[in-house]
């Protein structure tokens, strides 16, 4: 007996939603029967804000971040700090970091992180024009903001050697705990960093 | 067997779903194997670091129905903080870490390999020397029963000082049968070393053209080996 198949649309459908990140043949199925089933203006809804955002969303000329313009909205705002530059790898970071509103500087996308067992050297970053940027913005401070992974500490390491530049402060986001963690959870790596980058809170500082 | 503990060493990890990761592990008495850390990604993860490649840790895994493992609990046996404190160190732990990945079938236990990468992890986080990835590749092939020929000539067998290294062929070439890339006394003088039980003194030799000669050997003869490019040694190249 010949095995039951999709319809040729909807087996394309299933196929092309499968081949997103994080959606596995399951999902994919069930996402498909759900636009199957919903009315025709839910899917040319999603239909529309895929393409417009294909069609509208591109690179920040400066920062690299996702941007409809030319210039992102953080690199045409006038209020923000232009001397201070946080590097982060990926454009979500950006979001993550102006959650906190205690940064007014602006950013620099390096749109990943050297990974030597994937092959991800520098030249595939955005690293030359971070480079660049530094000159000629009279950039102050470079704040490297890339995750505490193997990943994250080589780009740190080779963004900090590749910084030396005179009057250039270089600084690396702090390690620590999570605020409302459990001390006893803490791995010793982010424990014995938290130790290390401990600050004074009365008295003088302790000796080195 | 649906709940089982190893040590292992984290050969690499990749992305998973929202907030987990694959670990590629190599187990002391399971082999190579691949287990899901969920939420390892999130900072409040109760792995933490542990995860991370290159640290050595005692894992409680849960046998999956197909060839994914999870990750239930971790311990940190050595956390290495060291790998990640310099840029030669990162490249050459990420270099040992590949070409064990690579070498290492899924789930064939060898306690020699885990405890040459657990040594060869420790030699990088004390004190990094420069021919430490190219004499662990040598060490490597001759542990899986591949080991370079430096002695006789792989033609003819005879012994000569003047030679060449035919790559293809796994050892040296002398002169009268010809062929093969040139290579130094100095540096043959040294892969004999390698395999022949003088590794300490070769490990002491500092930075310079014999030990680069001996590193690019070396890894040509791994990646001739493995019939593919060491993508570490390329980043390695390039920072």
């Amino acid at each position: 007996m010949a095995e039951v198949a999709f319809a040729a649309a909807v087996q394309d459908l299933i196929d092309a939603l499968g081949r997103l990140p994080g959606v596995g043949p399951k999902s994919a199925q069930r996402i498909a029967f759900h636009l199957l089933k919903a009315d025709a203006e839910e899917s040319s809804r999603l239909a529309a804000a895929i393409l417009a955002a294909k069609e509208r969303v591109g690179f920040c000329e400066v920062c690299f971040n996702l941007s409809e313009e030319a210039r992102c909205e953080i690199c045409s705002d006038d209020r923000r700090d232009g001397h201070v530059v946080c590097v982060v790898e990926e454009p979500r970071d950006v979001v993550a970091i102006e959650r906190t509103r205690e940064f007014r500087g602006r950013y620099h996308v390096l749109q990943g992180a050297i990974d030597h067992l994937q092959g991800v050297g520098p030249e595939q970053l955005r690293i030359r024009e971070l480079l660049a940027r530094v000159t000629a913005e009279q950039v102050t401070e470079v704040i490297i903001c890339t995750n505490p992974n193997l990943e994250g500490e080589a780009t740190a390491l080779f963004l900090t050697k590749m910084l030396d530049v005179p009057g250039l402060v270089v600084s690396r986001i702090a390690n620590g705990l999570p605020v409302g963690g459990d001390l006893e959870y803490a791995d010793e790596l982010t424990l014995g960093r938290a130790l290390e980058g401990r600050r004074v809170v009365a008295g003088p500082a302790p000796a080195e | 067997m649906s709940l089982y503990r190893d040590d292992a060493v984290v050969l690499r990890t990749y992305k998973l779903g929202e907030a987990d990761r694959v670990v590629v592990l190599l187990g002391r008495a399971t082999g190579k194997v691949r287990a899901v850390a969920k939420g390892v990604r999130r900072t409040r993860s109760k792995f933490g670091s542990r995860l991370e490649p290159g640290s050595q840790v005692q894992v409680q895994l849960h046998e999956g129905r197909g060839e994914l493992d999870l990750v239930t609990q971790v311990e940190t046996i050595e956390a290495r903080p060291n790998l990640r404190a310099d840029m030669s160190r990162v490249a050459h732990a990420a270099a040992l870490l590949e070409v064990v990945d690579l070498v290492a079938p899924d789930r064939e236990p060898v306690a020699r390999r885990y405890d040459m990468l657990v040594g060869a992890l420790g030699v990088v986080e004390e004190r990094d020397p420069p021919l430490l990835p190219a004499a662990f590749y040598l060490k490597l092939l001759a542990a899986e029963g591949v080991a370079p020929e430096f002695r006789e000539c792989v033609v003819c067998a005879a012994v000569d000082t003047e030679v060449g290294f035919a790559v293809e062929a796994g050892g040296v070439r002398c002169r009268s049968c010809g062929g093969g890339r040139s290579i130094s006394d100095e540096a043959l003088a040294v892969c004999r070393a390698v395999l022949g039980g003088g590794l300490s003194v070769v490990l002491d030799l500092p930075d310079g053209d014999v030990t680069r000669e001996v590193d690019s050997l070396a890894t040509a003869i791994v990646e001739a080996h493995l019939e593919r490019r060491l993508r570490s040694v390329r980043v390695l190249h390039t920072t």
